[in-house]
């Protein structure tokens, strides 16, 4: 059974159309990268999955559970935040709270979801998820930085540090867009050690990229997204050794830097 | 009236009394106020942010002292009320004025707080509320403590605006000595704005040092 399913997903802002009717599934334990120009989608079309932006129709099923139809903005607030944690989401900009240690800024969500209880239970509650933020924070290899605030580390570290803190609320399906875009390229293999990781971990994840090369290496399908339709999916070896759109192998001809 | 240089130190220090209590009224008054009227002034619902922001307009575009004279007067002469007292007037006037200005602090605060830090904490599952206050807000303070000492020193210097309408405060105490002839107590009041800023001074620069561990 698959763990996401997306039927007819449509976006407008305003006149424009960002998303004209996306349709792909991802099954349990499946990379799936979204390639494409700037402009093309592929961010809109994962801020529609995290309900950062509300698609205008279209359905997202998680899991077998519709998450969201066209009923979902009758639902009440806490009830899309419910929703919503299937789904973590990686920033670009990595957006850490300056303010918070990189484990305060692992925790900090989950303890704010602990329901009201005694002092004693809270206080072994707190130490529950100090524990468990300290093991996520080990493994994306910044064990000696708990207590180091965001503006103390570097951009990698930083983004390492955002995917502990998405890896936190346990979502089912996780989302990066362009997690390396805003890193110095020296830093950008450590970030992308880490997701490779998470890959061999069997977590399914969703991951708009630019560096081809990785998107190579890490998907088990690639969606190359142009002008708000999915111009073409596939396996990496289809999608890169044997294109068959035009905007596609014009796409791959473009020199990376 | 004794003129002894200790008889008009105590006497200016009653009026500093005033003074403080005027400030320190305002302060206490004004600071939540202004965080009310900065929630209407981004206000989604329109006709609300117009209507706060044309009284913000009005507010800062008109002169304080002019201001004062209007709470003092206007209730009087409109409905004959005559049960407020100068410093109810006086208070009136500073808080509304001073919580206007206020106000447009904590908007340029919050407003310039990214997009990224409220969605960041929406994806976690947090509600609008925590994300205000568990996320935004000691950044808002980080950011404002400059303009807001800035605010908080000339309200220091505008407490003198109350004289206007006779209040004792410290430099309508030494303008009093004027009447006999002595001019000196006038000059004497800038020690004590100068010492009460100073201390505001270190104690603002105290606080930012405090926040200085996080960036935003």
């Amino acid at each position: 059974m698959s763990m996401l399913k997306v039927e007819g997903l449509k976006k407008s802002f305003g006149s424009t159309t960002v998303l004209k009717g996306i349709d792909f599934d991802l099954a349990k334990g499946e990379v799936l990268s979204i390639i494409g120009s700037s402009g093309s989608g592929k961010t809109t079309l994962l801020r529609c999955l995290n309900f950062l932006e509300t698609a205008d129709s279209g359905t997202i099923t998680v899991d077998g559970n519709v998450i969201f139809d066209d009923n979902t903005h009758k639902l009440k607030d806490a009830e899309i935040r419910e929703r919503r944690l299937r789904f973590g989401l990686v920033f670009q900009s990595f957006n850490l709270f300056p303010q918070y240690t990189a484990l305060k800024n692992v925790s900090l969500a989950l303890e704010l979801k602990l329901p009201k209880m005694s002092k004693s239970e809270k206080k072994a509650e707190l130490l529950k998820i100090e524990n468990k933020c300290k093991e996520l924070l080990d493994s994306v290899g910044l064990s000696d930085k708990y207590d180091f605030y965001p503006c103390q580390l570097s951009g990698g570290q930083c983004q390492r540090v955002a995917i502990a803190r998405a890896l936190a609320l346990s979502p089912d399906i996780l989302c990066f867009d362009e997690p390396t875009s805003a890193l110095d390229p020296e830093l950008t293999g450590e970030v992308l050690r880490v997701i490779k990781e998470l890959k061999n971990s069997d977590r399914t994840m969703i991951i708009v990229t630019h560096e081809m090369e990785f998107a190579k290496n890490v998907s088990d399908k690639v969606m190359f997204m142009s002008d708000g339709v999915i111009e073409e999916i596939g396996t990496p070896e289809e999608i890169f050794e044997n294109p068959k759109s035009n905007r596609l192998q014009e796409f791959l001809k473009k020199p990376t830097f | 009236m004794s003129t002894s240089f200790l008889d008009v130190t105590l006497k200016l220090l009653e009026g500093f009394e005033v003074t403080f209590m005027i400030f320190a009224l305002t302060l206490v008054l004004a600071l939540p106020l202004g965080l009310i009227i900065a929630f209407g002034s981004m206000s989604k619902f329109k006709p609300l942010a117009y209507l706060v922001k044309t009284f913000v307009w009005i507010i800062r575009g008109v002169p304080l002292m002019l201001q004062i004279f209007l709470v003092y007067y206007i209730p009087g002469i409109l409905w004959n009320i005559t049960g407020l007292s100068d410093m109810t007037s006086v208070l009136i006037a500073f808080v509304i004025n001073y919580a206007c200005y206020f106000s447009e602090i904590y908007r340029g605060g919050i407003e310039s707080i990214s997009k990224g830090q409220y969605e960041a904490g929406q994806v976690l599952g947090m509600t609008k509320t925590q994300v205000f206050f568990k996320v935004v807000l000691m950044q808002v303070v980080k950011r404002i403590l400059p303009p807001m000492s800035n605010e908080v020193i000339t309200l220091v210097k505008d407490t003198a605006l109350a004289r206007v309408i006779a209040i004792p405060e410290l430099l309508k105490v030494a303008e009093d000595y004027g009447s006999q002839a002595l001019i000196w107590p006038m000059f004497y009041t800038a020690v004590f704005y100068l010492a009460m800023v100073g201390i505001l001074t270190l104690l603002f620069g105290y606080f930012e040092k405090k926040l200085s561990y996080y960036r935003v």
